[in-house]
């Protein structure tokens, strides 16, 4: 017999029995729907916590100035004065895959209100500090362009800080100092909490970086330059573009050590992504067993269709049908159950992600690599509990099959 | 007149269970001519059904020598049998083994399915073969459409249909009534009269065994008479 006609035999058996087919297949189609459905809401779920995570500065290039060798003792990060504000507006410049800079000068301080004082961390950052971090100011406002400018007193205050000076009070427009030199308060940030390694973010002072550098400093280097790659992809790009620029800029000449090193969260981001890439693996298997339990019901109504059918598969044989023909015959109904039940249920599963990505708002995108998956496997179902009822109609005697009431 | 089945000592032996067995034949030996037309009669058990499967190629003897056009069957795979029911022989059986909820052209056309007729091909022949047995009209009725004298002719089409040298027939008018079991035969024996098909026949009915030209009786798994 050939494939064609095959097919058509299969189709046909499959129609006499419309109800029982749909609700065979029906296993099938929930199964692939899961499949679909729960990996595509696991990627939804990856770029959701991807966007998080580059939330909290992920997207993070830190630029530290590198370490001087004098008569053998290599001095730590930072001790190179080379780092400037001109390189930090530079890599702005001339870095496509970077989108924001600031650069950061940072001092340990006492600071008083009144009668409280605190020793706190003073960050001298430029605008773009704020979006970098992803760190709104709660009441008040951030400084302007012009206090950097003009290198202003003033400053902007972590949470815990201004808990620790003005307790209930609203810290803004008062006068703080700083190393005895006043600053007006401008803003306090929002409370941003924890770093990973338990380090209190909002244990700061934020401040023009040019006030930093001129009035409680006197330096002209920079503690760090950060910056923000465009995308988490391109964080590579960003990194090499401003090793390059850097060097240039540092006249480092081809086999001498850079003077800066160029850090970034990466660790934090892959860790990230292995934890949804479990999540969507788990899910995924998860919503494989429904499509077994699917397998599993063709297997079991093509055993009952074999049995029901006995007399047709000896009607067959005895018309000359070899046992090949009636093993194809019964795996094609089996794989043509299960393409059916395959096809419907990644129709079912893109509409159902969809409409999830609808009324939650996740984004949900549909991988193609998910519906070539669950149709694979669909097929491979169909084959794998096919086979053994085909074979079992394949092995039977003409005569008792045809004798068979 | 050549011969066209030759069986020598024919056992067929059943084996229920470890110890119960069923001895069914017991040393047939017989020739059949090509163009005969034979009958078997005899008792329910006599072997005759048995013998019948055995020379339809859907069973193999447990010993002795059964040839079918000189070819020896003993020896053949279930896939070369399956070969020679599919070009060589055709079946009408008592309850005439028609395929359910499928229509009689589709019946007909089965056989070529196994022997990859193309479709076009498949049609026609089958159309032919249903007006050869008399059965114009009604042909994409289903079976249970049908009386079981049209179920029948539509099962002597689908015999018929491959151009076989040999037509099995068991018990072909067991389930007709006498009118139409008498039509049955003559379509049978037109077959063997004009397009010289060789045919064998069971039957416990003598009046049906008349039809053919030689009958030969059968009693517990031996032959007893032939003529």
């Amino acid at each position: 017999m050939d494939f064609f006609a095959s097919v058509r035999v299969a189709l046909r058996a499959l129609r006499k029995n419309k109800l029982r087919s749909l609700l065979t297949v029906l296993g099938v189609v929930i199964g692939v729907c899961a499949v679909i459905t729960l990996v595509n809401m696991g990627s939804g779920a990856q770029i959701s916590i991807e966007k998080a995570i580059s939330g909290l500065g992920t997207n993070l290039l830190i630029i530290f100035p590198g370490s001087v060798t004098k008569g053998g003792i290599r001095t730590g990060y930072g001790t190179v004065t080379s780092l400037t504000a001109d390189d930090a507006e530079a890599i702005l410049g001339e870095c496509p895959a970077v989108q924001m800079v600031t650069p950061v000068v940072s001092s340990a301080a006492q600071v008083v209100f009144q009668n409280q004082n605190w020793g706190t961390s003073i960050f001298g950052t430029d605008l773009d500090y704020q979006r970098i971090k992803n760190w709104p100011v709660e009441r008040g406002e951030f400084f302007t362009l012009q206090d950097v400018k003009a290198a202003t007193k003033v400053c902007v205050l972590g949470r815990t800080v201004a808990e620790k000076l003005f307790g209930g009070q609203n810290p803004v427009g008062h006068v703080i100092r700083i190393k005895r030199i006043p600053f007006r308060v401008l803003g306090v940030l929002s409370p941003k909490g924890q770093t990973a390694f338990g380090q209190d973010q909002d244990d700061t002072i934020v401040v023009p970086y040019t006030t930093a550098q001129k009035r409680l400093m006197g330096i002209t280097h920079l503690t760090m330059v950060m910056a923000s790659a465009v995308s988490l992809d391109l964080m590579t790009d960003a990194q090499e573009q401003i090793r390059d620029l850097l060097r240039h800029r540092h006249q480092i000449k081809e086999g001498q050590d850079d003077d800066f090193t160029v850090r970034n969260l990466a660790d934090l981001t892959a860790v990230f992504s292995t934890i949804t890439r479990i999540l969507t693996l788990l899910l995924g298997s998860i919503a494989s067993i429904s499509l077994l339990v699917g397998g599993i019901g063709i297997m079991n109504i093509m055993l009952v269709s074999v049995t029901e059918r006995t007399r047709e598969i000896g009607i067959r044989m005895s018309v000359g049908a070899k046992s090949r023909d009636i093993l194809l015959q019964f795996l094609f109904e089996a794989v043509l159950l299960s393409l059916m039940g395959g096809f419907i249920g990644i129709v079912l599963g893109i509409g159902l992600t969809s409409s999830i990505s609808y009324f939650t708002g996740w984004p949900t995108p549909v991988s193609f690599y998910a519906i070539l998956i669950a149709f694979i496997f669909a097929t491979g179902v169909g084959i794998f509990f096919g086979l053994y009822p085909a074979r079992k109609a394949s092995r039977m005697n003409p005569i008792d099959a045809l004798r068979y009431e | 007149m050549t011969s066209f089945i030759s069986a020598d000592e024919l056992h067929k032996t059943y084996y229920l269970t470890a110890d119960v067995q069923v001895h069914a034949l017991r040393g047939i030996s017989l020739e059949i001519g090509q163009g005969d037309f034979v009958a078997i009669m005899g008792p329910s058990g006599s072997g005759k059904s048995t013998f019948m499967n055995l020379i339809g190629c859907l069973d193999i003897p447990t010993s002795g020598r059964l040839s079918l056009e000189g070819e020896e069957l003993s020896s053949l795979t279930q896939d070369q049998l399956a070969e020679i029911r599919n070009r060589r022989i055709g079946f009408v059986f008592q309850n005439f083994n028609l395929l359910p909820r499928t229509s009689s052209l589709e019946n007909v056309e089965l056989p070529m399915f196994y022997s990859r007729v193309p479709s076009a091909k498949r049609h026609n022949r089958a159309v032919e073969a249903l007006h050869r047995v008399g059965l114009k009209e009604k042909i994409s009725n289903l079976p249970n459409q049908l009386s079981g004298g049209e179920q029948q002719r539509v099962a002597i089409a689908r015999a018929l249909v491959n151009n076989p040298t040999l037509i099995l027939a068991d018990e072909p008018t067991g389930n007709l009534d006498t009118k139409t079991g008498g039509e049955i035969m003559q379509i049978l024996k037109d077959l063997n009269d004009g397009s010289g098909i060789t045919i064998v026949l069971v039957t416990h009915e003598t009046v049906i065994a008349r039809y053919a030209r030689r009958q030969i009786l059968f009693r517990d798994g031996t032959i007893v008479s032939d003529r």
